[in-house]
């Protein structure tokens, strides 16, 4: 079952999520050179942390498809894929505020995390087009699969190559975590801890939806209902176990 | 914005708006979908209420193993 | 493997010799491109980071071309089928067809390099300069290959394959635009031919080797069934 300790993990990330924003509202002290702004930080970074997180974290459910042939491997590796895109949307408006507060455009091309992100981003939107042109659903679980593990495989190296193409003229708010005060980093931490309980949250929750509607597909049929022709669909469909 | 706020407040204020928006959309998804499938829970329910004529006599026997 | 290899690496030539379609193609995609580049920057040379920006976007752009065509013929005249009975390795497809793709890219560059040194570029074409395109391109040209067959081999099979390469090849590409642009920027100054940045250079080889390793891992399911 996909659904058994959703609700603790709901809860826990609500705290967390709360207590870290909590923190980074009350505690962390004022950044010397950004000031307020700097707050943006706490959201944005452990949402598009999580977001590359989960494109991995696909990648590896893609992976162990390929291995080991299991459906439901794909439909996990499907359902990380599209948290992701949902929280990288997230990450990219935050993003795109931040550099609008910080250095009043919309968008900077030398800031080179942002850049990074989304030559990623627009990859990873082309899997659903990917799976919905392919028709049997076999090979639209394998292909995706494949598509998954070089695009998982891509996201380190695409972030290597962009960040050395442009000299560091901002502060890179990952690698200065060591520059980062105590209080900021602790702060800081309970925010990403939070984004990705929240993160597993609902991957979990969708989960168990797409389980729940396969399992009230089966049971139709089992009733002898008239099942609703199911289209075609880039959702691979949950087994029912 | 607001005059409370530091300096550029607004913006830290409308990111910290994106996240609850982006959330409060999906619930907003997850509730149309909770809908379909409770509509179709109904008709289930339904369907088991009255079984098809052909299916009828399995139950009985059933009922007489047990 | 080797002679599964020579033998399908044959057959691509023989193909592309008996009737050729895709060089060509891509050839005249090529100096199409470098006239709307002409036209569109409203330039008659270009040089430095300017230069090496239209010959990577030019050459890219034809690359797609020849990705798209790439698993056309197997696709439609059952050299799949035929494939996929023989008793060989499949990662011999993959060598195989990179490497023709290779090939196919390094005639295009020998016909667009010339005429892009003709038609644009303000520096002019000597001994050394070549040497150092060359060798940038070709460890662009394997990074092409490797992700296009890759590419091609996962598109073949879907109902929107001249959409899917170009949305998933050109992201995938990205950072073979940005080594390539950044080696080739000194090389093509008007100031004179700096040397070869060897960062960017190890940029591009490392993108061979890993993407060449995860082409080698997951080729194979684009051919099952």
């Amino acid at each position: 079952m996909y659904g058994s300790r959703l609700q603790t993990l709901a809860i826990a990330s609500v705290v967390t999520l709360a207590g870290g924003f909590a923190l980074a509202a009350f505690y962390a002290p004022m950044d010397a050179d950004q000031g307020f702004m700097q707050k943006i930080f706490y959201l944005h970074v452990p949402l598009a942390i999580v977001a590359l997180g989960g494109f991995v974290f696909g990648a590896y459910q893609a992976v162990q498809h390929l291995r080991t042939g299991d459906p439901s491997r794909d439909l996990k590796s499907y359902v990380a894929i599209h948290m992701s895109l949902i929280l990288g949307i997230g990450a990219l408006v935050t993003g795109s505020i931040w550099a609008r507060a910080s250095w009043g455009k919309w968008w900077v091309w030398d800031e080179p995390t942002l850049v990074a992100f989304l030559i990623i981003f627009l990859l990873y939107c082309t899997y659903q087009p990917l799976r919905f042109s392919i028709e049997d659903r076999d090979r639209q679980a394998r292909y995706a699969s494949v598509f998954a593990v070089t695009a998982g495989v891509f996201t380190p190296l695409n972030f290597l190559a962009v960040r050395l193409a442009d000299p560091l003229i901002h502060p890179r708010t990952l690698d200065s975590q060591d520059n980062l005060p105590g209080e900021m980093r602790l702060a800081f931490l309970v925010c990403l801890l939070g984004m990705a309980l929240l993160y597993v949250t609902l991957w979990k929750f969708e989960l168990t939806h797409k389980h729940a509607r396969a399992q009230l597909r089966s049971l139709k049929r089992k009733l002898g209902a008239a099942d609703a022709a199911r289209g075609r669909s880039a959702a691979p469909e949950a087994t029912v176990s | 914005m607001s005059d409370n706020l530091p300096d550029n407040g607004g913006y830290v204020a409308a990111a910290y708006l994106v996240f609850p928006a982006l959330v409060l959309i999906y619930v907003a998804i997850m509730a149309i979908r909770l809908s379909r499938l409770e509509r179709d829970l109904a008709q289930l329910n339904e369907a088991a209420d009255r079984p098809a004529p052909d299916e009828v006599a399995e139950p009985r026997e059933e009922v007489r193993a047990t | 493997m080797g002679r599964a290899v020579s033998a399908l690496l044959r057959k691509e030539l023989r193909l592309e010799l008996r009737t050729p379609q895709v060089i060509p193609a891509m050839a005249l995609f090529g100096v199409t491109t470098l006239v709307i580049f002409h036209f569109s920057l409203q330039r008659d040379t270009v040089e430095g980071d300017l230069a090496a920006g239209v010959l990577v976007v030019t050459l890219l752009f034809a690359a797609m071309l020849g990705i798209n065509r790439l698993f056309v013929a197997d696709h439609e005249e059952g050299g799949f089928d035929g494939f996929l009975l023989a008793p060989v390795d499949r990662t011999a497809m993959l060598v195989a067809k990179a490497l023709a793709l290779t090939g196919f890219l390094v005639v295009v560059e020998l016909l667009l390099v010339p005429a892009f040194g003709f038609l644009l570029l303000g520096p002019a074409m000597t001994f050394e300069l070549l040497w150092k395109v060359a060798a940038i391109l070709l460890l662009a040209d394997a990074g092409v290959a490797i992700v296009g067959t890759l590419v091609g081999a996962l598109a073949i099979q879907t109902r929107a394959r001249d959409l899917i390469v170009p949305l998933i090849g050109l992201p995938l590409l990205v950072p073979v635009v940005i080594g390539a642009a950044k080696a080739l920027a000194p090389a093509l100054d008007a100031a004179g031919a700096g040397a070869l940045p060897g960062r960017w250079l190890a940029i591009l080889g490392l993108y061979d080797l890993v993407f060449g390793l995860v082409a080698y891992a997951v080729f194979d399911f684009l051919l099952e069934d």
